[in-house]
């Protein structure tokens, strides 16, 4: 479902290249017997100003999170005292992040993880379940109901956000642990993504070929043996890089959580983080410099980790069809 | 996505007959899980019931028997393949996204709102109730509040305890009832089957709606008075249900409903308004009709509109062209470090959106922003449509070109080598080869990719509140500003002036539903004959 971070298209995209197997072992047999050392101005010519170009793009690239960097170590931590490379180093934004009890960092940075961590999971496997059958079935209503995916997810969530607020005020008073202003409650709301990596692991499934669950068939092993025993392996890839996708997606998802999460307590990192920064744009940069550093550092993590995936994930697959 | 629900698997020509014996086979662990989560499901539908039946709640009883039905004739029975594998995440889908939607449609005929939000017949109890006049000999009842609900909205209901003859009540706006089984102490109500009684702190927290609650009764009515007691007072206003009309038996003036913009009033004929109370009404397509003739937003509407669509074209292109010519231009076996790059330029796709759209809104700061720093420009970033403009799709390229990259990248592996070298073969090498050959095909690939990017911006809410909340406004027009997508310029208008216009704004996030799947339809046509190409 499209929530609210620029990351988020992903989401739905990358299907297509991934319908598109890619042959790269062709490519690598005719490339490798040509490479020849290079040198001088030819060199320059064809690889150097490759290097030159990614420099400029690395600039690019990193100076904002410098300055993240940077302001979380200034210890005066303004925006006009704050430039790109520190000239004093402390930790007092850390401390005053981590100690101050009005804002409860370690309390949010709990509920954030523990909400991406089980609504990923849940949405990868409700996507990956419903992607299966989109690529293995045949059954009315498959192209149509493919499309109104597509199209379903190009409507933002928080469009309807007074439609949901009402419909948690009601469920709340029925099971208060699920309503407004609960972690519970909240995921829940974001489970409406629960169909958006279909599109990419569909296209995934597509190069995963048909012989494979066919042979199992044959063998007599049950549809749940065939999916969690061979299927679900065989895609591992594309569920790491959809995994991360909806992570990302979820960790910077700021409005539902504006609305749904207003206990102190309850709230994400997004949301909190926000109040920080909001309630004194100039001076309080610091501190959110410092939140913010520890917010990214995970997902950063993650990603380097997984990052074998990700390209070789939304391209080719761990089975050449 | 119902009809996904619904679909019977046709008999697919590539599977042997096989399956269907097989499909019996699952293992003793599929058929516990199975078994244990209906169990689960039932179980918890079960515990619901009670209550929601005992509160009226049909809406929500059918919707939680009929997920069960769907679940249980899904799994429970060996038909219907494809609909095991669909159900879950469809179920999510059609309650938290599909049914939101049609609510909001449903909204968007009503005029729900600040000063809306009751119902008619609530509004009548409560003008009613407010002509109240507490006669010297009224009766008087110790009051506690109970509530089935929460305890700051309710519902709530007076739980009401007559001194002399120590005879208990319930009263809600629909009426009085007597009260049995109820916890008396010291004549006041202490615990009541269904009821979490307020402590006195509470009551007084929750006097904005417990104020003008008012209990109906013959020729009057009950009302609060202080927070342990009520009073039964007379009331000179009756209502006729058959006229419509509210007549002051003392005066003999008739009040009708009129109509003022959304909102409805009690008014007489020489226009003297009984009370400032409205109600929730369905207004038709009166929202819509407002979105195209109301002045204000039509005479704005064009300027945003074609602003919108060229953010949204700009975002796309700009991301997409910086994507694919680092991606062409990394994508090399003779660059050494390709990884080194690639581990590099997905930073900023991996810190979160919000951290990184407030960063940059500081960099736009006049006096101390790095962008003026390092630049040696005094330029005031926000303070002129253009430059604001221009900031913001700088920022919004900072944060999609890596997503583009990655794309660009993934797609031209996916190429096949040979084909390019029959190209080449074929004299069509360099910028013509790419432009016959690779761009095509990179694009059928990442067309969709595209399209999705572009409705995405379209919707781009995120941008323009974290970094120029729509700015810069000009004095003569502070209702539209000079970077104002539609989203943010109608969320505005619809939450900003004079209070939540609620079933405004969601005829408006209906319209922007409509525009952007037309687009995105619109463009999938034009990309699918893309896609026969090849």
């Amino acid at each position: 479902m499209a929530s609210t971070t620029p990351q988020d298209t992903r989401g739905i995209a990358g299907g297509a290249s991934a319908a598109r197997p890619a042959k790269r072992s062709t490519k690598r047999s005719t490339k490798v017997p040509e490479r020849v050392r290079l040198t001088g101005r030819r060199w320059w010519a064809e690889v150097g100003w490759r290097h030159v170009v990614g420099a400029v793009a690395i600039a690019f690239a990193v100076f904002p999170i410098l300055y993240i960097i940077s302001a979380a170590f200034n210890p005066i931590g303004s925006v006009g005292s704050t430039d790109l490379i520190p000239r004093a180093f402390s930790l007092v934004h850390f401390e005053a992040l981590l100690t101050d009890p009005n804002r409860p960092f370690l309390r949010w940075f709990a509920n954030t993880m523990v909400i991406c961590t089980v609504v990923t999971v849940a949405q990868v496997f409700c996507s990956a379940l419903a992607a299966y059958a989109f690529s293995r079935f045949r059954f009315k209503g498959r192209r149509g109901g493919l499309l109104s995916l597509l199209l379903i997810q190009m409507f933002p969530q928080f469009l309807a956000a007074v439609a949901l607020f009402t419909m948690f005020t009601e469920i709340g008073d029925v099971v208060p642990g699920v309503g407004l202003n609960t972690l519970l409650g909240y995921g829940l709301v974001l489970m409406g993504g629960a169909l958006g990596q279909v599109w990419l692991i569909k296209g995934f499934f597509d190069t995963v070929p048909k012989e494979l669950d066919e042979a199992a068939v044959m063998d007599g092993a049950g549809h749940a043996t065939i999916y969690f025993r061979i299927i679900l392996p065989l895609i591992r890839p594309i569920l790491a890089v959809t995994g991360l996708l909806a992570f990302i997606g979820i960790i910077g998802e700021f409005l539902l959580a504006s609305i749904f999460l207003t206990g102190v307590s309850n709230k994400t990192l997004a949301v909190g983080l926000f109040g920080i920064i909001d309630a004194d744009r100039s001076n309080n940069l610091g501190v959110f410099a410092a939140g913010a550093l520890m917010t990214a550092l995970p997902v950063v993590l993650l990603f380097q980790y997984l990052q074998r995936y990700i390209v070789g994930g939304l391209t080719s697959g761990a089975v050449k069809g | 996505m119902a009809m996904t629900l619904t679909s019977s698997p046709t008999p697919n020509p590539t599977q042997p007959k096989r399956t269907r014996q097989a499909r019996t086979s699952g293992g003793t662990l599929a058929l516990l899980v199975k078994v244990v989560t209906l169990g689960v499901v039932i179980g918890v539908a079960f515990a619901l019931t009670p209550s929601l039946v005992g509160q009226g709640r049909w809406g929500f009883f059918a919707a939680i028997w009929v997920i069960v039905v769907a679940l249980v004739a899904t799994y429970a029975t060996g038909r219907g393949l494809p609909a095991k594998y669909l159900l879950p995440g469809s179920l999510f889908l059609l309650v938290f996204v599909v049914y939101p939607v049609v609510a909001t449609a449903v909204l968007s005929t009503t005029n729900f709102g600040d000063g809306t939000r009751s119902t008619k017949e609530e509004t009548i109890t409560q003008i009613l109730g407010s002509s109240v006049v507490q006669a010297p000999d009224a009766p008087r009842y110790n009051l506690a509040v109970g509530t089935t609900g929460s305890v700051t909205t309710g519902p709530f209901t007076f739980l009401l305890v007559e001194p002399t003859s120590g005879d208990v009540f319930a009263g809600t706006p629909d009426g009085l009832e007597e009260l049995d089984g109820a916890t008396i102490t010291q004549d006041f109500v202490t615990a009541a089957d269904g009821f979490t009684i307020l402590t006195p702190a509470q009551v007084n927290a929750a006097s904005e709606v417990l104020g003008p609650f008012t209990v109906p009764t013959d020729g009057g009515a009950i009302r609060q008075l202080g927070i342990r007691q009520a009073f039964e007072g007379i009331t000179v206003l009756q209502y006729d249900e058959a006229t419509d009309t509210i007549t002051n038996t003392q005066t003999g003036a008739r009040y009708t409903p009129q109509q003022f913009g959304d909102s409805r009033f009690f008014t007489s004929d020489d226009g003297e308004r009984l009370s400032d109370q409205s109600w929730l009404a369905n207004i038709g397509f009166d929202n819509y009709q407002r979105v195209f003739t109301d002045s204000r937003i039509s005479g704005d509407f064009l300027g945003i509109f074609v602003w919108t669509v060229a953010f949204a074209t700009l975002s796309v292109a700009t991301t997409f062209l910086l994507g694919l010519g680092l991606a062409m231009t990394l994508n090399d076996t003779r660059v050494r470090g390709q990884k080194f790059y690639r581990s590099i330029l997905l930073l900023p796709y991996a810190i979160p959106g919000f951290i990184s759209l407030l960063v940059w809104a500081s960099f736009y700061n006049r006096e101390f922003g790095l962008i003026n720093n390092l630049t040696g420009l005094d330029i005031n970033w926000f303070g002129n449509a253009t430059t604001a403009k221009f900031a913001i799709l700088l920022t919004n390229l900072w944060l999609g070109f890596p997503y583009m990259f990655l794309v660009a990248t993934g797609a031209l592996q996916s190429i096949p080598a040979d084909l390019k070298e029959a190209a080449s073969i074929d004299g069509a090498s360099g910028f013509y080869g790419f432009r016959k050959v690779t761009f095509p095909l990179l694009l059928v690939g990442v067309a969709p990719l595209l399209v999705a990017s572009f409705a995405f911006n379209f919707n781009n809410y995120n941008v323009i509140a974290f970094l120029t909340e729509g700015g810069p406004f000009s004095p003569q027009n502070p209702t539209a500003g000079g970077t104002d997508l539609l989203i943010s310029y109608t969320i505005r208008l619809a939450f900003g002036f004079g209070g939540a216009q609620i079933g405004f704004a969601a005829a408006i996030s209906v319209l922007l539903f409509v525009i952007t799947g037309v687009m995105a339809a619109a463009q999938f046509r034009l990309t699918r004959s893309l896609e026969d190409v090849n």
